[in-house]
């Protein structure tokens, strides 16, 4: 009898003991507020669907509104010093400060959004939004009366410049005679300047309106003069229903969800993700049907498609550069490291990139 | 260049610009008071956040710049008790009441971000901006209140012993500046950008700050280096739209390197600019002494 007891509660320890294992915590820096309807906020709602997916065996934090400088090391070093097992640190910026601590955490995982450099216990993730752009671009060559694009852009960083050179290459191939207004506002987030930019561009004859930046302003700009426009990062048409074509969607939440879970069952290894829309990482929002014709709508549609199963590429030669040169050959598609560091614009866009 | 171009890119400039106006003119009579309040930034975030929830809640436009500019007086209010009362130093409480404005309304418009609404055209604060101007310029130049204000400013013992309350005309003179910020601030989030986001005033109370200095504590002078500043900034932009191969940082630095080549010119003639900065500013006023 004693032996069964003391077996039953062996095991019950064991039972009991695996399924209340202290739950795994995740922690995030977010360089917004998580209601910016646009970066941050799409790192949240991947956050949420984490939580939803793995259920008890994980709880999250996050901090958010942390600047790109040394306050990132000690918001870091805050999540790792309270036992956190996991760390996402959400943009670009953050990456020196994330190897710093790592180095200090060999036994915490950490993932940098957007980074390029990897250790054993930091892995990279990103999207490949500029097969969003492609496209955006295809839709604005259709769409376009003026022939004219304004494009808002942040900072000349390779991740802008090719969302920039896609968004061309597509929308010139169906529309040669188009033409690319390009201002880089140098900030991510300001409503204010990005509605002035967007006006500008309006006021010197574009008809469809492009941003890489982070609110919903130039959208709502371009609605209010009767243009059209892109959203960026999460679905935007509520913000602007007349004006909306459609966004880029940024999906983490599989992606955080499989990280997680390898924490989970420790079988967390370091690596670099680039996914696309294959992998269901860049979605496009809901096409505006009220706005595009339907022919145009399936066009973007089987674009999809071809970009999901390969048969597309954004980057397909022939390529050139603004001296004319050829980049990427005929037949052959840009390889990844020159989409990484990518500081020039194709042939056919005005002006320069900032330096 | 066409005529269409040219009048579009006055109205962005215009737009653009005004909040700067308020927020420059509104700390410009509390400077002259001889206060000096380093809060622009956080009651211009206040009354942007406050206008918005109250527009959202009741859709009126009326009592959304009421409440807006409620809230820049109850900011500044605070501001002015502690400083007038207290004797706390300006800078460190002027600097606290920015940190406490924009945390305050991170917090009061949490739930509000990405809420849609119907903005309301500028105009009639465009044109009210520029009367602003020029009636603190009457005020000042042509009334005896107006000249009591800067008596205040140069010289609050000489006042006080002229039997002035040099407390109440500060109070006010704080209290005035806290609702110009907290309109320019609504401003922003009902006409300029309709939409409330957290830190969305994007450093334009720094900016008003800098165009009291600029504009050598004149008001007249607050409008023209306000729309210094906005046209240097909508022109690089138009520049750039236009293709020029021109560096874009340099645009975008252009406007604060503007701003500071105009401060050395003045600042290089020492007696003009002796002649118009407040004697008494920052300098806390004991009673009886």
């Amino acid at each position: 009898m004693i032996r069964i007891i003391t077996f039953l509660s062996t095991f019950l320890v064991i039972a009991f003991g695996s399924a209340y294992a202290e739950p795994k915590k995740v922690g995030f820096i977010y360089i917004g507020p998580p209601g910016d309807h646009g970066w941050t906020y799409m790192h949240d709602v991947g956050r949420k669907y984490m939580e939803s997916q793995l259920g008890d065996s994980i709880t999250t934090t996050y901090l958010e509104n942390i600047p790109e400088n040394a306050d990132a090391v000690r918001a870091i070093r805050k999540l790792a010093d309270s036992g956190h097992d996991l760390i996402f640190t959400t943009s670009f910026n953050y990456m020196d400060q994330t190897h710093e601590v790592a180095k200090d955490f060999p036994d915490i995982k950490f993932e940098h959004a957007t980074g390029y450099i990897q250790a054993d216990n930091v892995a990279t993730y990103s999207a490949r939004f500029y097969e969003g752009r492609m496209i955006e671009g295809h839709i604005a060559g259709h769409m376009t009366k003026t022939n004219t694009i304004g494009y808002i852009a942040s900072f000349p960083i390779p991740e802008v410049v090719r969302g920039i050179n896609a968004f061309y290459l597509a929308a010139s191939k169906v529309n040669p005679d188009i033409k690319m207004k390009i201002i880089w506002v140098f900030t991510w987030y300001d409503p204010g300047k990005e509605a002035d930019a967007a006006n500008t561009l309006i006021n010197q004859g574009a008809d469809i309106i492009v941003q890489h930046t982070d609110t919903y302003a130039p959208c709502q700009a371009a609605q209010k003069a009767g243009v059209y426009a892109f959203g960026q990062a999460s679905n935007q048409e509520e913000f602007c229903p007349d004006a909306h074509l459609t966004s880029i969607e940024d999906i983490w939440g599989p992606y955080y969800a499989e990280r997680a879970k390898a924490v989970v069952d420790g079988t967390w290894s370091s690596g670099d993700t680039w996914d696309g829309m294959d992998k269901g990482m860049v979605v496009m929002s809901p096409y505006n049907t009220k706005l595009m014709p339907a022919s145009l709508i399936q066009e973007a549609v089987n674009m999809e498609v071809g970009i999901k199963d390969g048969t597309i590429h954004p980057f397909t030669g022939p390529i050139y550069n603004q001296a004319g040169e050829l980049v990427v050959p005929e037949g052959e598609v840009a390889p990844d490291g020159m989409l990484l560091g990518m500081n020039f614009y194709v042939q056919g866009i005005d002006g320069e990139v900032p330096q | 260049m066409n005529l269409d171009l040219i009048l579009g890119i006055l109205q962005i400039v215009l737009i653009a610009t005004t909040p700067l106006v308020f927020a420059g003119i509104g700390e410009l009579v509390t400077e002259k008071s001889g206060v000096l309040n380093l809060g622009v930034e956080g009651m211009m975030l206040v009354g942007a956040v406050s206008a918005f929830i109250i527009l959202v809640i009741t859709g009126s436009y009326f009592l959304a710049f009421f409440v807006s500019i409620l809230s820049g007086i109850i900011m500044s209010g605070l501001f002015a008790f502690l400083v007038l009362f207290l004797m706390s130093n300006q800078i460190a409480t002027g600097l606290a009441l920015t940190i406490f404005g924009i945390g305050l309304s991170s917090m009061l418009g949490k739930q509000y971000i990405g809420t849609p609404i119907d903005g309301l055209s500028p105009w009639f604060f465009v044109i009210f901006s520029f009367l602003i101007v020029f009636l603190v310029s009457y005020f000042f130049y042509k009334t005896k209140a107006g000249l009591i204000l800067r008596a205040v400013g140069e010289s609050h013992n000489s006042a006080h012993a002229l039997g002035y309350s040099v407390i109440k005309i500060r109070f006010l003179s704080i209290l005035f500046g806290g609702s110009m910020c907290a309109l320019a601030g609504s401003y922003i989030s009902i006409c300029y950008a309709p939409m409330w986001q957290e830190g969305m005033t994007a450093g334009r109370g720094w900016i008003a700050l800098a165009l009291v200095v600029f504009a050598t504590w004149k008001p007249e002078r607050v409008l023209i280096g306000a729309y210094i500043f906005g046209g240097v900034t909508i022109l690089q932009m138009n520049l750039q739209a236009l293709g020029l191969r021109f560096p874009g940082q340099f645009f975008s630095m252009a406007p604060y390197v503007a701003t500071i080549i105009v401060l050395v010119l003045i600042s290089s003639n020492k007696l003009r600019i002796k002649l118009s900065a407040p004697a008494s500013l920052t300098i806390p006023f004991y009673k009886g002494r």
